[in-house]
């Protein structure tokens, strides 16, 4: 299937999503869309999918003009979406997920063709590579073979052209490999994928063209052959990228917080950081590297107190507050970052003045005897929202309203605001543009600096190789060495992929496992 | 080689990165801080951007932009409409059920005005006997200024409906925090039989002045109510049961208890057999405000200070900001050190010690003596004004007022024209129903979205 997008222009009010963008995507190809959040890739999705009209412009499939008023016309017309979030059922098993809203029936009289729907999933993992047992039930799955069953829903509904929505910000290493194999024996069977995403590294290993968009437009097309990150990244933010934060070399001083055999389990009861030993000092940092899941969550819960503790200790300059409550490390001096902002960060309906008083909130200036004062309170917001450069309409903006990068501004603000001795934070840049990380990290080494002992936990080598003044890297719940940033990215993404001993012939695979791919 | 447009990617006139332009965070639809309400397409309430008012010009004046704000559902709006809707509604209701009615309409051949008159003055007089059995009547006002006599009857159905609405507003607060904070009471009517229960005890078996003693029958009152409101708090904190569940089955343990408790010593009433409590001695009772003619009493200032004090405590305490923080988000609530569990207790103590209030200004302020069945519907009735008042003391304060109108007008009407009281309950389903779907009042008056008044309630306090 050829696919065009013609001069497709999409306003929301005043602004413009997606002004007259123009996109081709040949039968068989790998077609990157790469941009930064709010460049409107998504956007220009929902239209091809049927989700937005488009203002202006057409869709063209194999040259004839189409119009899709809801994705059910999209996936008649061969196109099929896998979105970042998930649309599966969990207690249903994969093949009842499959054929979920076109389910095969007996003789026309209601009754589930169950055979036919896993003969079917049996057939299309056979021809592309898929492995999925039709029989198991989804929510037992990994999320990569979860992943595979949204991308089977849409090839048993033949789709020609596959839409998948930042497919590798969930998956490990090991997975996206997988499904970088996955798509390339799609293309090669004559299926199109158009493959969003805002990792460079991602893009320049699999694609066969790329198009990059910023601010709504298209800034230009190019092929990995043509181009390197660098050039990538100057497209996506229209200057040249400094991934290097400025910094200058840690003096470290005495140990602040000191972490010693830390176990916890998750939920399930499962161990998931496993006699750790850390300890970081006041004014340098400490970054814990690591692929997602492998126990940084629970690591960081533990820390803040929100997990109880297995085993083990969690000193604060010299004092055990291994079962203190959260507010009580508030308290004595423990500013966290949490890695869902939106969840375990900020209220979202809140007032930004809410916002950023909500773990000093019963404390004078803020309130005195149990009564608030509003006053301070928005004094205070503005004094913050003009150290930190906050883009906000006013104080009594709701929060929600803000962008990502603002939110995140919000609770870096808030956290640096108190006398704070330890710094937590977890995926401090995840989701942010270029322009919010640099900010975000320079407000990091700054509170390093100033003699705060800052604990880094990201999944983001970059972000970790430039940050960390120490790096620990973290794998299965447990701290593999804790080396300095010059042993090089290769050595580090060993580490996070588990292998300590490096044997030279394992280390261009285990290194794209485990470093360069997660961008 | 890229085909860029170069002049673009260069150095020199990019637009700033940093933060805002387009907005940056969360794709799509873009809401761009400013510009747009999350997640909308419509153009902002009250912005000037000259594209509301269904394609009037820009408002360059108040009045103008007064009317486009009517033209959105914003909250007054739609539930002004939705009492609109619901006594449309049950006027139909009056129509199709009266015999007179339909009889006329059986001779629309032979007298097609008649059809139209008698259904109007069917409607009219039901509606009118309402309005006059809860507000005032004309007649008796006017009788009233002309002899200098009969002021208690001019006023006696405004002062019948403050007393009904006296415990609404309480038990309608005390709901409305419960629901603000993300907690559903639904135990209202057993906290106020424990409210009324320990006002009583402490009515009967105290003896002092009324100066000490009606101060410790409205603090009895408050810490029944607490107490019972106590159970679900300390059972949801500790291990995890939903409150929804206990407190639907605390009212049962609390009416039976009240039955047993009223068939014994010391609750029963001296010579009876009959399950009829002790009366409230006189220095238990609350005082009249508008001489003893009229019921209303010193419960309506109770509820007026409760409401204050609920605004207060919600917009301006620390206390009450949290309970605010873990309605809306309670991980946020958590991670910011606030202690989940203990607020989860004392919202349910205070949501209770308000609903026992309600009790107290009942039993201290007109029953004086307590029956099986004691509150009616009141603890019911508080969840539906609490809704109706979208949880804020305002709204509270004038859901009760309506609530309590159409029960006692609800009344006059049964009497005057036959309808039966029930009609009334029905209004009142109907307006609720019509609060909870915002969308339908929306769709039957074509109103536009206002997404913000409809969110930001739960943030607001009084006024």
């Amino acid at each position: 299937m050829n696919l065009e997008l013609v001069d497709i222009t999409k306003r929301f009010g005043a602004l413009v999503a997606n002004d007259a963008v123009n996109l081709e995507v040949r039968e068989g190809e790998i077609h990157a869309l790469l941009g930064e959040n709010g460049a409107g890739k998504t956007t220009l999705m929902n239209v091809l999918f049927g989700l937005l009209h488009p203002d202006s412009g057409e869709i063209r499939i194999d040259g004839k003009a189409m119009r899709f008023a809801n994705p059910g016309q999209a996936v008649r017309s061969g196109i099929g979406m896998v979105h970042q979030h998930f649309m599966l059922v969990g207690v249903f098993t994969v093949a009842e997920n499959v054929m979920l809203g076109f389910e095969p029936t007996i003789l026309r009289i209601g009754l589930l063709d169950r055979h036919k729907a896993a003969d079917d999933i049996r057939r299309l993992s056979a021809e592309f590579g898929l492995e999925v047992d039709p029989d198991a039930v989804v929510e037992d799955l990994p999320v990569g073979v979860q992943q595979r069953v949204e991308i089977l829903k849409a090839l048993a509904r033949d789709a020609k052209l596959l839409i998948l929505d930042e497919p590798t910000s969930v998956l490990t290493p090991q997975e996206i490999e997988s499904l970088f194999r996955t798509m390339h024996a799609l293309a090669d069977a004559g299926r199109s994928i158009l493959f969003i995403t805002h990792k460079l590294k991602e893009v320049l290993a699999v694609a066969d063209r790329i198009t990059v968009m910023r601010l709504g437009s298209v800034v230009g097309s190019t092929t990995p052959q043509e181009t390197d990150e660098s050039k990538l990244a100057s497209m996506m933010v229209g200057r040249s990228v400094e991934l290097v934060v400025e910094k200058t070399p840690a003096r470290p001083g005495p140990v602040v917080l000191d972490i010693r055999g830390l176990t916890v389990e998750d939920d399930r009861g499962l161990t998931m950081v496993d006699h750790v030993d850390l300890d970081v000092r006041a004014g340098e940092i400490v970054a814990l590297a690591g692929v997602q899941g492998n126990g940084q969550t629970e690591f960081a819960e533990a820390v803040a107190g929100l997990r109880a503790v297995a085993s083990g200790t969690v000193t604060l300059e010299g004092q055990d507050v291994t079962s203190a409550s959260p507010r009580d490390r508030i308290r004595d001096g423990l500013a966290d970052v949490p890695e869902d902002r939106q969840k375990d960060g900020l209220v979202l309906p809140l007032s930004v003045a809410d916002n950023l008083v909500l773990d000093i909130y019963d404390v004078p200036p803020h309130a005195h005897r149990g009564a608030r004062d509003l006053g301070e309170v928005r004094s205070n917001a503005r004094q913050r929202i003009e150290d930190f450069d906050i883009r906000t309409s006013s104080v009594n903006e709701g929060v929600g309203a803000l962008s990502g990068g603002n939110q995140q501004k919000v609770i870096l603000a808030r956290e640096l605001s108190r006398p704070v001795k330890v710094l937590l934070a977890s995926q401090p840049t995840r989701g942010l543009d270029v322009g919010s990380i640099e900010y975000v990290h320079r407000r990091i080494v700054e509170a390093r600096d100033n003699g705060v002992a800052v604990l880094i936990i990201s999944a983001e080598l970059d972000e970790v190789m430039a940050l960390g003044d120490r790096i620990a890297v973290m794998y299965r719940g447990r701290i593999m060495r804790i080396v300095e940033p010059s042993v090089g990215r290769e050595e580090i993404g060993l580490l996070m992929a588990g292998v300590v001993d490096t044997p030279p012939q394992q280390s261009s695979s285990a290194a794209l496992a485990g470093g360069p791919v997660r961008q | 080689m890229i085909s860029a447009d170069t002049s673009a990617v260069g150095p020199g006139e990019q637009p700033p990165v940093g933060g805002e332009q387009p907005p940056v965070g969360g794709e799509q639809p873009p809401s761009g801080g400013d510009q747009l309400p999350p997640g909308g397409q419509q153009p902002p309430p009250g912005g000037e951007t000259g594209q509301e008012g269904g394609g009037q010009p820009p408002a360059s004046v108040g009045w103008t932009r007064y009317l486009r704000r009517l033209g959105e559902a914003n909250v007054v709006v739609v539930t002004v409409l939705a009492v609109f809707t619901a006594l449309v509604f049950g006027a139909i209701l009056i129509l199709v059920t009266s015999t007179t009615v339909l009889h006329a309409w059986g001779r629309i051949g032979s007298a097609p005005g008649e059809a139209f008159a008698v259904s109007w003055h069917t409607v009219a007089n039901a509606y009118s006997a309402m309005f006059e059995g809860s507000i005032f009547s004309p007649s008796a006002v006017g009788h009233a200024i002309e002899t200098g006599h009969g002021w208690t009857a001019a006023f006696s159905p405004i002062s019948e409906t403050l007393v009904s609405a006296t415990p609404l507003m309480l038990a309608g607060m005390g709901v409305a925090i419960g629901f603000s904070t993300g907690v559903f009471n639904i135990g209202a009517q057993g906290q106020l039989i424990g409210g009324a229960l320990a006002a009583l005890f402490v009515g009967f078996s105290v003896h002092t002045t009324i100066w000490l003693h009606l101060p410790l029958v409205i603090i009895a009152g408050a810490v029944g109510g607490a107490l019972v409101g106590f159970v679900p708090g300390i059972l949801k904190a500790r291990t995890g049961a939903h409150e929804v569940i206990v407190t639907i089955m605390l009212n049962y343990i609390m009416l039976y208890l009240l039955v047993y408790l009223l068939t014994t010593a010391p609750f029963q009433q001296r010579g009876q057999t009959n399950a009829i409590s002790r009366i409230m001695p006189n220095s238990a009772r609350l005082p009249h405000l508008a001489g003893s003619g009229l019921r209303v009493n010193a419960g309506l200032i109770v509820a007026i200070v409760v409401l204050f004090g609920a605004s207060w405590f919600l917009r301006r305490s620390t206390l009450g900001f949290s309970f605010r923080v873990i309605g809306m988000n309670p991980a946020a609530g958590k991670t910011a050190g606030m202690d989940v569990k203990r607020v989860t207790v004392l919202v349910l103590m205070l949501s209770g010690a308000l609903a026992g209030l309600a009790g107290m200004t009942s039993l201290s302020g007109t029953d004086f003596f307590m029956a099986t069945g004691y509150g009616g519907g009141i603890g019911f009735n508080a969840i539906t004004v609490a809704l109706l008042g979208r949880n804020r003391p305002l709204g509270v304060f004038l859901g009760s007022l309506l609530f309590a109108a159409m029960i006692t007008g609800g009344r006059s009407m049964q009497a005057v024209t036959g309808i039966d009281l029930d009609l009334t309950a029905v209004i009142q389903a109907v307006i609720v129903f019509m609060v909870a779907t915002p969308a339908l009042v929306r769709e039957i008056y074509h109103l536009k979205d206002s997404g913000r008044a409809l969110t930001q309630v739960v943030s607001q306090g009084w006024g």
